[in-house]
């Protein structure tokens, strides 16, 4: 499933990353990259963006970003 | 060459390479970090962010009461601002304007200063600091540490957050938010800021539209117009709060002008791709009150403050020069407010707040001083046989009874005032600052004429709107 | 349209970065501190305050030179480099606070100044303030800035949040890992403050014997080709310190590695280098 599937205080493992070029790396900068936990923490009242908590920091990404990111929320194992 | 040498064969061996070699090294590092990370740190109690945090972000971002928060608390603090300087405003003006400027005057005289010495230092120089300090220090003195205790608290970012969306309709950077509300304190700092933001295009978007967040030399000019033309049409009461919201809703309507010309730019000369970016929430930190607003005390409210004095001793001097230099039958200044009272009427302002606006050209903070003193010494009911540029016997001169009084001030013209101080165009330091982060008098005069143009196109309108009306 | 903006200052390796003298060992006393506030003229040696945004830089820096650089709960407070100074038994040091960086491996704009001051600005001592409630991700830019440089003293800030999280950190197995020394601090309540200026006066008097952790696990081919530019990159500049990491920097294709390859700053740099090891 993608990120942006993720509800409010489920939990995920990243499993891979659709983007490319800078903001490939800039997300794995922020350490968003296959192996690590991410929990979904809200989203804004607008609808979006929706922040993340990973490696214990809480990161804003937006839905299109989101959607880039391949997780596994344990369900399907 | 060398260099060529070196990255000819960087190109080589870059060819032999997988596509994606980065991302191993990237999360080679990531893997080692985490390693000596659990070697090396034990944690007790609950894991995860701490409670009070999740309860906090939960309020601030929630879907409904995250907007009720944030109007609350900037509200709150214009409320505070607003009832917190009134008295002491006051004071200051007693002190200051009313009877300072007399007893300087006397000493001047006493020792038998020349008249133009006395006029240039005493109802020029003295006069614009003066008025400065009695109308700006104590909004300054309350506002600055209250917005760093925001600041501090960590409030900013989730402000950002929670507007990212209109912002990303508007074309524009989602970090623009942030730069937008450094521009809230000074636009030169908010101009500066806009290097958070990667992508050019986006980062002249911020730049030009950083001029619509209201600072600081702005914020004296609303409050007072909020205080003595809106606040005064409540009952005594609810005056405060009245005026507070008067603020805030010009402050908003700041907002909505920066989306509206994000939007506008990113769709004309300025389009482009809309580049993502991660904006980090922080944790929430009890602010250290005190250290805070001792800091912002020195470092927000006096730096400004310093800036104001310095620019309105000048200022003052110029003024009295323009009302005391006489061409044909009347003053310098007089003739410069007849030429651009017509233009003036047009705006539903006046020919003396277009010429304290050439004249206030260097700093935003000057304008009401300027405006000020050219009524007291032109305003149209002057009583005639007052002499040119020297304090008029005023009972109760304060700033509202001279606009009142000696500028025949009514509500319209407050409201363009407040709408043409939220819109016109950015002070000099900001001009300076835009062209040295873009190198190019194009878009410093992109930046500058601009907002002059909307608001005039603004001011006009509601001018016209105004008086079909009443 | 396209539009260019200049980059805030770039590459501008400082003028003079003199070696550090050896051999004359002070006693550490933060009784001894003198804050220079702005005058930082003719300083005997450079330190770089680098780390994660938010972490505390600027507090360090405010701590240090008795300024008042701008400190805000939100990343991006800072956006260009400020310079202070302090003197210590009787040298003077120059303190340059940079932007917040998460990595060193990235293209962006926004972290040029800090990522380029670090490669080319050759600062004595590094240090990287880190924020003690999230290791993990400020290790990261830690293990990379030992790429670059071994002079290197980590700041261990916000030790009181990780008091209050619960979280224990064993600072002496860290600083083993890394081979650098770690100073735990609270830099707000000016916790730690005097030992990391004894760790910065070790590090520049070349007191401190430091065995940088680097980084070795890279792909069979890809440190083939690392070696072999390095190589080539020693041989062009020599001197170079750390040629590997330049030579990864070029195989990526990173500009302002390929801009400091032609205008001639990795050259200087080398040459700098070169200048501190001799003396
Ligand atoms: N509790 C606590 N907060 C700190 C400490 N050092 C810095 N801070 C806070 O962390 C935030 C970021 O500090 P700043 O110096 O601007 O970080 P920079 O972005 O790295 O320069 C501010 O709100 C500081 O008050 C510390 O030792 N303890
Ligand atoms: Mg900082």
């Amino acid at each position: 499933m993608k990120l942006d599937e993720l509800r409010r205080t489920e939990r995920a493992v990243v499993t891979g990353l659709d983007a490319q070029g800078a903001e490939r790396r800039r997300l794995m900068d922020l350490g968003v990259m296959p192996g690590v936990e991410i929990v979904a923490e809200g989203t804004s009242p607008l609808g979006d963006p929706t922040a993340y908590l990973v490696r214990g920091s809480v990161i804003a990404l937006r839905r299109c970003q989101a959607r880039g990111i391949d997780v596994d929320d344990g369900a399907h194992r | 060459m060398s260099s060529d040498t070196v990255l000819g064969t960087a190109e080589r061996l870059r060819a032999t390479l997988p596509k994606d070699f980065g991302d191993g090294v990237v999360s080679s590092i990531y893997q080692d970090a985490d390693r000596i990370t659990r070697h090396s740190v034990s944690t007790h109690g609950e894991q995860g962010r701490p409670a009070l945090d999740q309860v906090l972000d939960r309020a601030l971002t929630h879907r409904v009461w995250g907007f009720v928060v944030m109007g609350a608390l900037f509200f709150g603090v214009f409320w505070f601002t607003i009832t917190g300087a009134a008295v002491p405003s006051d004071l200051l003006y007693d002190l200051l304007v009313a009877n300072g400027h007399a007893w300087v005057r006397d000493g001047f005289t006493a020792v038998g200063a020349p008249w133009w010495v006395t006029g240039l230092v005493v109802d020029g120089m003295y006069l614009g600091t003066a008025w400065v300090i009695a109308v700006m220090l104590p909004p300054m003195a309350i506002f600055f540490p209250l917005f760093t205790l925001l600041e501090d608290f960590g409030y900013l970012p989730r402000v950002a957050f929670n507007l990212d969306r209109l912002y990303a309709r508007a074309g524009a950077h989602g970090k623009q938010a942030l730069t937008m509300m450094m521009g809230f304190g000074c636009n030169a700092a908010g101009v500066t800021a806009t290097r958070i933001i990667d992508s050019p295009r986006e980062r002249l978007i911020a730049i030009i539209t950083n001029n619509f967040s209201i600072c600081n030399g702005r914020w004296p000019t609303l409050i007072l117009m909020s205080t003595v033309f809106v606040g005064a049409l409540a009952p005594p009461g609810v005056a405060g709060l009245v005026a507070a919201g008067t603020v805030v809703t010009v402050a908003v309507l700041g907002i909505v002008t920066t989306l509206v010309v994000s939007w506008f730019l990113s769709r004309t000369v300025l389009r482009g791709e809309t580049s993502v970016y991660s904006l980090e929430l922080p944790p929430y930190r009890p602010p250290q009150v005190m250290r805070t607003i001792y800091t912002s005390l020195i470092d927000r409210t006096l730096k400004v403050l310093v800036r104001a004095v310095v620019m309105a001793a000048p200022a003052g001097a110029v003024i009295w020069l323009l009302s005391n230099v006489t061409v044909g039958d009347s003053s310098l200044a007089a003739h410069a407010v007849s030429a651009l009272d017509a233009s003036g009427w047009l705006l539903g302002l006046n020919g003396i707040v277009l010429l304290a606006y050439v004249v206030a050209i260097p700093a935003n903070e000057i304008i009401i001083p300027t405006i000020l003193m050219l009524t007291l010494t032109l305003g149209p009911v002057v009583a005639p046989g007052a002499s040119a540029g020297v304090m008029l016997d005023v009972p109760d001169a304060t700033a509202g009874a001279v606009l009142i009084g000696a500028g025949g001030w009514t509500l319209l013209t407050a409201v363009n005032l407040m709408l043409f101080s939220m819109l016109h165009n950015p002070c000099s330091t900001t001009m300076l600052t835009i062209w040295r982060e873009t190198r190019s008098v194009k878009w410093t005069a992109t930046a500058t004429f601009l907002p002059l143009g909307l608001a005039c196109l603004v001011t006009a309108s509601t001018a016209a709107v105004w008086r079909a009306f009443s | 349209m396209t539009v260019d903006l200049p980059i805030p200052s770039a590459v501008s390796p400082l003028a003079e970065t003199p070696a550090a003298s050896c051999g004359s060992c002070t006693l550490h006393n933060a009784a001894n501190l003198k804050r220079l506030g702005l005058h930082v003229d003719g300083c005997d040696a450079v330190v770089a305050l680098a780390g994660n945004p938010n972490t505390g830089k600027s507090t360090v820096f405010n701590a240090l030179t008795g300024l008042r650089q701008h400190v805000g709960n939100w990343p991006g407070t800072t956006v260009s480099r400020a310079e202070g100074g302090f003197s210590l038994g009787g040298s003077a040091y120059k303190v340059v606070d940079l932007p917040g960086t998460y990595s060193l491996l990235s293209n962006s704009r926004d972290e040029d100044v800090a990522r380029d001051f670090l490669l080319f600005g050759d600062p004595d001592v590094t240090v990287v303030v880190v924020d003690a409630t999230r290791l993990e991700r400020n290790l990261n830019l830690v293990l990379q800035v030992l790429q670059v440089t071994g002079r290197v003293v980590v700041a261990l800030n916000l030790m009181d949040e990780a008091r209050r999280h619960g979280i224990e950190v064993d600072v002496r197995h860290l600083s083993r890992e890394l081979g650098v020394p770690v100073v735990p601090m609270a830099a707000r309540r000016g916790e730690g403050v005097p030992e990391l200026l004894g760790r910065i006066a070790d590090m520049t008097s070349g007191e401190t014997r430091v065995r940088p952790r680097r980084q070795q696990a890279l792909a069979p081919v890809v440190a083939r080709a690392v070696d072999e530019l390095a190589g080539q990159l020693s041989a062009e500049f020599p001197g170079l310190a750390n040629a590997r990491w330049v030579a990864l920097r070029l195989l990526e294709g990173d500009a302002g590695t390929e801009r400091a390859v032609r205008d001639g700053s990795l050259g200087d740099l080398a040459r700098q280098q070169t200048a501190r090891i001799a003396s």
